[in-house]
Parts: structure tokens; C-alpha cells; sequence
């Protein structure tokens, strides 16, 4: 791997939605091991930009590279790079027919072709650091929201993907459950995993993200390190958007 | 009231407290209530009944019904007779619930398959729903009873059975191709991106976690369709076979007496009542392994 060979670069990327442009040309590039925080309102394109990047919406225009690969390129095999893709989703989608123990060693299993024993030693692995191991046989209906979103996190850690993009993964949350999600994703920071986090927990993503991007109306309007990005946005739009955050307590 | 507080909520002092830290003062008073109620409930139904019962044997026509639909002399000679050719009901439906199960599964799931590639099969399941839905099951069965054999096909069985058998599997697998696919159409969209995302191609994404949450939610409905099956096997009886019905006919021919349709009546319902049973077990059961026990 070169040195200029990024994680992640999106480029002029382009998607609508019935005519309805959501995204109009974002451009994003990624080193190894960043955590890029990605802001803005409801409606602004994280959540397309994300679901765009697992391929799980077809990009209209642009292209998309993780570690020099493009995989918007046509032939390429979609499931594979979605193995290298971790998404989390705001509303978990646990399986909910499946112990938590098989919703983490289905995608190894079936998706990887590990052995089983390999993918429950993974998935005992993974639980165990994240203090789930108790969990393991029981349904996703008996756990709290944020033991499933941590479950969620699991299922995702277990490919070993290149990169994690986690989508709001905190908003579904009781407040007093999205701590220990939070403390989930920083170790995950600290373990030097790539991240793109839409989030609305400005403190979080100001303390965790070593870069910040301001969404808006589906272009990146700003982006910079978030001490500069917090304290002192250059562009108007930003302003507003930090300002009615503030004004709203969530900050 | 006398005596302490709690004693108020049990029936008698000396029965223990009702168990569970949690609702025992909310449920306890349900619960004297509730015993109440089914003392008032099974008095008022006796009453009721002993009524309608009293005047039912007391009511002019009532010796004629009971000689016509009601002859125990007939009854018991007509019962096991009739028992023992309904086998060849219970052979018919079951062989034909087995094939109905997978010939179903295979149009509900090429009727959901997405491209444009697929519209010639998609077109095909729902054209295939559609004709046997709209035609009546015992025409199908005059036309393959009757009309199927005289072809002769080469390796292919004369027996009315084996058409009768191939009738129902076409009419009833129509059905329950409908309910399958309400089931996979109720399975939220997230769910298949959530199985997506972790690079699971489409076929084990249905296999995995479309079809096993889509079949659990349509296991009533599914058994509604099998009693329904169930109780048409008797219209093979159409082909001059010897099944229940036919025998039941038979012996009501020779004794110008009804009772042997209420004795295969009675075959029907006995059979069908623990299914019903059966089902709400498996949902039940299915239902408290994935949801959350009491205070958790």
C-alpha cells in the first residue's frame, strides 16, 4: 500500500432519491485509523452518505475507494467489500429469531465461511471485551437498548472490517443507556479502528472525532478539527446549525 | 375489613400470599375477582344450558331428530367403520400438506424475487395464484379426478387418489403461497439491509433471516389453510372413492338414518381442535423465548 493510499475516498458523489437529490457532490478522503465525525441536521444525507459507502444504496454518480479499491466500479462483487464495511444501524436490527451468539457468527459463518467453532471463539471474544458474554444465548428482545446496540456493534466488529460507519447509533437510546454505547465506540477509537460517525451527540464527537464534517444539504459545507469547528465555524450555516444545538441543551 | 391489609386480597387467611415482588398488590385483587367471576361464569352457563337442554328433550320434534341424527345403535355401529376409511383421509391430506408446504414456499418466493430478470417467473406465480384461487376446488377435482387419467400419461399413476392428491396440492399451495408472501412482506426492509450489510448474498439473507421470521408470523393463518385442506380431502368422495364421507353415505343409505354424518362430523372436530391447540402452543412458546420475562 502506497503512502497517499487512503482508507476511504469519496468523490463527487452524487445520489437522488425519485428526483430528489440527497446528496450533490460530496468529496471525503480518510487516513487509517481516523475518526471522521459527520454533522448536521435530519435530512442533510449522513445517513444516504453511509448506506451509500456499504453499498447499500446505488450511487447515481462519483466514486468510492476504500484503500484504493473503487468499489462504486461496475463487477464488483458487492458482498465482498460489504465484508470490509461494518455498519451499524440507529434502530439496531438485530436478528430477532437468532440467540445473540448467532446473530454475532452468522455473518462470519455465512458471509466468510469461517468454521462455527472459529466464529463462536470470535464472537465469545468480542462479547466478553465488551461485557456481553452473559448475553450470548439470549434474544434480542430480553436486552436493553443498549446492551442490543452494543450487540449491534459486535455483529459488525466480528467480519474484522477495514473500516466501522456508524449511523446515529445513539439516537434510538434512552439517555441513560448511551453511555455505555459511547464507551463502545471510544474503545473502538482508541483500539485505532476507522470510523465515520453521524451523530447528533456534539460533546462526543467533538471529544472523539479528529475531524469534523458539517453536512448540509447534501454537500460537506465544512469540515475541519473540531476545536476549530466547535469554537469558531467560518461558515454561516455552520454557525446556525451549532447555535440551535446549543439552544436545544444538546451541547 | 378486619384483620391486617394484605389479607383482604386472598380468598381464604391461611391460603399464602400471592408470589412476585413485582404487581402482587395490583394483581391480588384480579385475583378474588377473578374467582368470583368463574363462580358467577359456571353457574350462569349451567342454568343457561340445563335450559336450553330441558327444552330441546322436552320439545315435540325432539324424539324424531334424535332417531334421525342421534341413534346410538347406529352411531356405534357406523363409528369404527367410518373411522378406519377415514385413514384414507388422513393419508390424502397429510400427503398433500407436505407437497402443499414446499410447492407454496416456491411460488411465494419466486413472486417476491425483485428485477426485471425475473418478471417472466413473477408473472407465473401470480398467474398461477390467481387461476387456482378463482377455481373451485371440486372442479379441479373433477377435471384431474376424471380428466387426467383418461390421458394415460406414461409413468405417471391412474389412481384417483394420486389426482385428488395433485388437486388439492394445486389449490391449497395457491393459498398459502398468499400467506407465505404476506409473511416475507412483513419482514421489515431493515432487516434484509441489516443482513446485507454484513456481505450475505440474497439467497442466505432469505434463507437466514427472511424466511424463518416470515414463516414463525403466518403459522395461524397456515393452519387455518391446512383445516381447510383438511375437511376438502372429503370432497374426493366426488371420484367415487372410499373415504369417510363415501362410507358415512353408505351407511346412511342402507339405515335411512343420518346419524353416520354426525359420527364423521364429530371424526372432523376431534381432529381438528388439538391443532388449533397445538399452534397456539408453538406461538406461545416461540413468543416467550424471544420477549422479555416479567421485570427485566
Amino acid at each position: 500500500m502506497s503512502a497517499s493510499t487512503k482508507a476511504l475516498s469519496v468523490e463527487g458523489l452524487h445520489k437522488s432519491f425519485d428526483g430528489l437529490e440527497v446528496l450533490k457532490g460530496i468529496d471525503l478522503e480518510m487516513n487509517e485509523h481516523e475518526v471522521v465525525g459527520l454533522i448536521g441536521a435530519s435530512g442533510s444525507g449522513k445517513s444516504t452518505l453511509l448506506r451509500c459507502v456499504n453499498l447499500l444504496e446505488p450511487v447515481d454518480r462519483g466514486r468510492i475507494l476504500i484503500e484504493g479499491e473503487e468499489i462504486t466500479a461496475h463487477g464488483v462483487d458487492v458482498n465482498r467489500i460489504r465484508q470490509r464495511v461494518g455498519i451499524v444501524f440507529q434502530a439496531f436490527n438485530l436478528f430477532p429469531h437468532m440467540s445473540v451468539l448467532r446473530n454475532v457468527t452468522l455473518g462470519p459463518v455465512e458471509a466468510l465461511g469461517m468454521s462455527k467453532a472459529d466464529a463462536e471463539a470470535r464472537a465469545d471474544e468480542l462479547l466478553g471485551r465488551f461485557g456481553l458474554l452473559d448475553k450470548r444465548d439470549d434474544y434480542p428482545d430480553r436486552l436493553s437498548g443498549g446492551q442490543q446496540q452494543r450487540v449491534a456493534i459486535v455483529r459488525a466488529l466480528a467480519m474484522r472490517p477495514d473500516i466501522m460507519l456508524l449511523d446515529e447509533v445513539t439516537s434510538a437510546l434512552d439517555p441513560e443507556l448511551v453511555a455505555e454505547v459511547l464507551n463502545v465506540i471510544r474503545e473502538l477509537a482508541e483500539g485505532g479502528m476507522t470510523m465515520v460517525i453521524a451523530t447528533h451527540e456534539m460533546g462526543f464527537a467533538r471529544d472523539i472525532a479528529k475531524r469534523i464534517c458539517f453536512l448540509d444539504e447534501g454537500v460537506i459545507l465544512e469540515e475541519g478539527p473540531p476545536d476549530r469547528m466547535f469554537s469558531a465555524p467560518s461558515n454561516e450555516r455552520t454557525r446556525q446549525f451549532l447555535q440551535s444545538i446549543i439552544d436545544a441543551g444538546r451541547m | 375489613m378486619s384483620g391486617p391489609a394484605p389479607d383482604v386480597y386472598r380468598l381464604r387467611p391461611e391460603d399464602p400470599l400471592p408470589d412476585g415482588d413485582r404487581g402482587s398488590k395490583i394483581l391480588a385483587p384480579l385475583r378474588t375477582e377473578g374467582a368470583r367471576g368463574v363462580a358467577i361464569a359456571v353457574v350462569s352457563t349451567i342454568v343457561v344450558f340445563g335450559i336450553i337442554v330441558v327444552a330441546v328433550l322436552n320439545s315435540s320434534g325432539w324424539p324424531l331428530i334424535k332417531e334421525a341424527f342421534f341413534d346410538g345403535e347406529i352411531f356405534a355401529e357406523a363409528f369404527p367403520k367410518i373411522v378406519e376409511k377415514f385413514w384414507r383421509n388422513v393419508f390424502i391430506f397429510v400427503v398433500a400438506e407436505v407437497f402443499v408446504l414446499i410447492v407454496a414456499m416456491i411460488v411465494a418466493v419466486l413472486r417476491s424475487l425483485r428485477g426485471p430478470v425475473f418478471f417472466p417467473l413473477r408473472a407465473l406465480a401470480a398467474a398461477y395464484t390467481d387461476l387456482f384461487r378463482a377455481i373451485p376446488t371440486i372442479l379441479v377435482i373433477f377435471l384431474l379426478g376424471f380428466g387426467a387419467p383418461a390421458l394415460q400419461i406414461k409413468g405417471v399413476p391412474n389412481s384417483d387418489v394420486f389426482w385428488a392428491i395433485v388437486a388439492l396440492v394445486l389449490v391449497y399451495s395457491a393459498y398459502v403461497a398468499e400467506v407465505y408472501r404476506a409473511g416475507i412482506e412483513s419482514v421489515h426492509p431493515s432487516q434484509v439491509a441489516s443482513a446485507r450489510a454484513l456481505g450475505l448474498s440474497r439467497r442466505k439473507t432469505l434463507r437466514f433471516v427472511v424466511l424463518p421470521q416470515a414463516v414463525r408470523r403466518v403459522i395461524p393463518p397456515l393452519l387455518n389453510d391446512f383445516i381447510g385442506l383438511q375437511k376438502d380431502s372429503a370432497l374426493v368422495v366426488v371420484l367415487g372413492y372410499q373415504e369417510g364421507l363415501r362410507t358415512a353415505q353408505i351407511i346412511q343409505s342402507e339405515n335411512f338414518d343420518f346419524t353416520p354424518y354426525v359420527a364423521l362430523a364429530l371424526v372432523y372436530i376431534v381432529i381438528t381442535i388439538p391443532q388449533a391447540r397445538f399452534v397456539d402452543w408453538l406461538v406461545e412458546r416461540d413468543r416467550k423465548r424471544r420477549q422479555a420475562a416479567v421485570g427485566v
